[in-house]
């Protein structure tokens, strides 16, 4: 496998292993979207256009249960989750140079599993290889999942006798688990669990998960349980990528 | 508001957050408070809707504890585990279903 290049080949396996195992997110994501109300076609611009799966279960996830009277709960909820995005783009500005319409292309690429694979390699030229081809990888297997889980979830009726209901809280623990670390991170996770279960039952639907960010800004701006020394390594927003990630 | 307006407004901000980040200066990031907020927004998001998606109900009973709530359970042991993440998701549908099919917790 190491061919005449091994910064490229290592750069692109890595990118391999992610972005196959993501992308088959897509296929629960397609079918819980047209079991939460989604058509085909509204599904799949999310996929294309949006391309950020924490931010894409959120839309389906507040519409199930809210329906349209929850749509600014949706939005607000989906955007605040692609705010680590914008942090992600910032860390990947300068690796991926060049004119300014490569950025504008790599920006729709720029999520979790991109930034991760590309800020691990260790050379500017692997970082670049590696980012691309987990963009690429993960956009097309993202978006052809997404067609192939919502023309499966519309062939089923009733989806709570199929448990989707349930995959989709599996789904959101999926994606929260690799994230809790350290200290802080399970605090305002535990935190933010506890403030949407008491609110839930006095509030509109979508609205108690609007609530729990605030914990997270408390928690974050004074860093309690934080890290004693600010800043840590250079860590500044990029993921880390290793086998816990659940990917 | 249509769903399509929720659809295609939602991708919109989200696309713009990406594209913002290209247009902040670097130096941006040397600052830890911003940053680490982002992070923690995340976790608590994700956190909360594992909570509203699992016990949610409908109008008359907002509090709903019903299958969804083992199959979670099970989810948890899955990723304690280190199941990938569609095994898991998976799961938790199987489970569900095969309660409400045995006619517990439907």
């Amino acid at each position: 496998m190491a061919g005449p290049d091994p910064e490229r080949a290592a750069a692109v396996r890595a990118a391999l292993a992610v972005g196959l195992a993501v992308a088959a997110y897509g296929l629960s994501f397609g079918a819980l979207a047209t079991a939460s109300g989604l058509d085909l076609w509204q599904t799949c611009v999310l996929s294309l256009f949006m391309f950020s799966g924490g931010s894409q279960f959120a839309v389906i996830g507040v519409l199930a249960s809210g329906g349209l009277a929850a749509a600014p709960a949706a939005i607000v909820g989906s955007t605040l989750l692609g705010a680590r995005n914008a942090l992600y783009a910032m860390r990947m500005g300068p690796i991926i140079g060049g004119p300014w319409w490569r950025r504008l292309l790599a920006a729709q690429w720029t999520i979790d599993e991109s930034t991760a694979v590309g800020t691990a390699q260790p050379t500017l030229r692997g970082q670049r290889i590696g980012f691309w081809a987990t963009g690429a990888i993960i956009y097309v297997g993202w978006n052809l999942t997404t067609l192939v889980g919502a023309l499966v979830g519309d062939l089923l009726g009733d989806v709570r006798a199929y448990g989707l209901d349930a995959a989709a809280a599996a789904a959101f623990l999926g994606l929260l688990w690799p994230r809790l670390r350290t200290r802080q991170p399970i605090a305002v996770a535990a935190g933010a669990a506890v403030v949407a279960a008491l609110t839930l039952p006095f509030l509109p639907p979508g609205v108690p998960v609007l609530l729990a960010a605030v914990v997270a800004v408390v928690v974050g701006v004074t860093n309690w349980l934080g890290p004693a020394a600010p800043a840590g390594t250079g860590a500044s927003g990029a993921p880390a990528l290793d086998r816990d990630a659940g990917l | 508001m249509t769903t399509w307006n929720v659809v295609l407004l939602a991708a919109v901000l989200v696309l713009a957050l990406k594209i913002a980040g290209y247009l902040v200066p670097a130096r941006v990031l040397e600052r830890p408070t911003p940053a680490r907020v982002a992070t923690l927004l995340t976790v608590a998001l994700l956190a909360a809707l594992v909570v509203t998606q699992t016990v949610q109900g409908d109008g008359a009973h907002p509090l709903a504890i019903d299958a969804r709530l083992p199959a979670l359970g099970v989810s948890a042991v899955l990723l304690v585990l280190r199941a990938p993440f569609i095994v898991v998701v998976v799961a938790a549908a199987v489970v569900a279903a095969l309660l409400r099919l045995a006619g517990w917790m439907a």
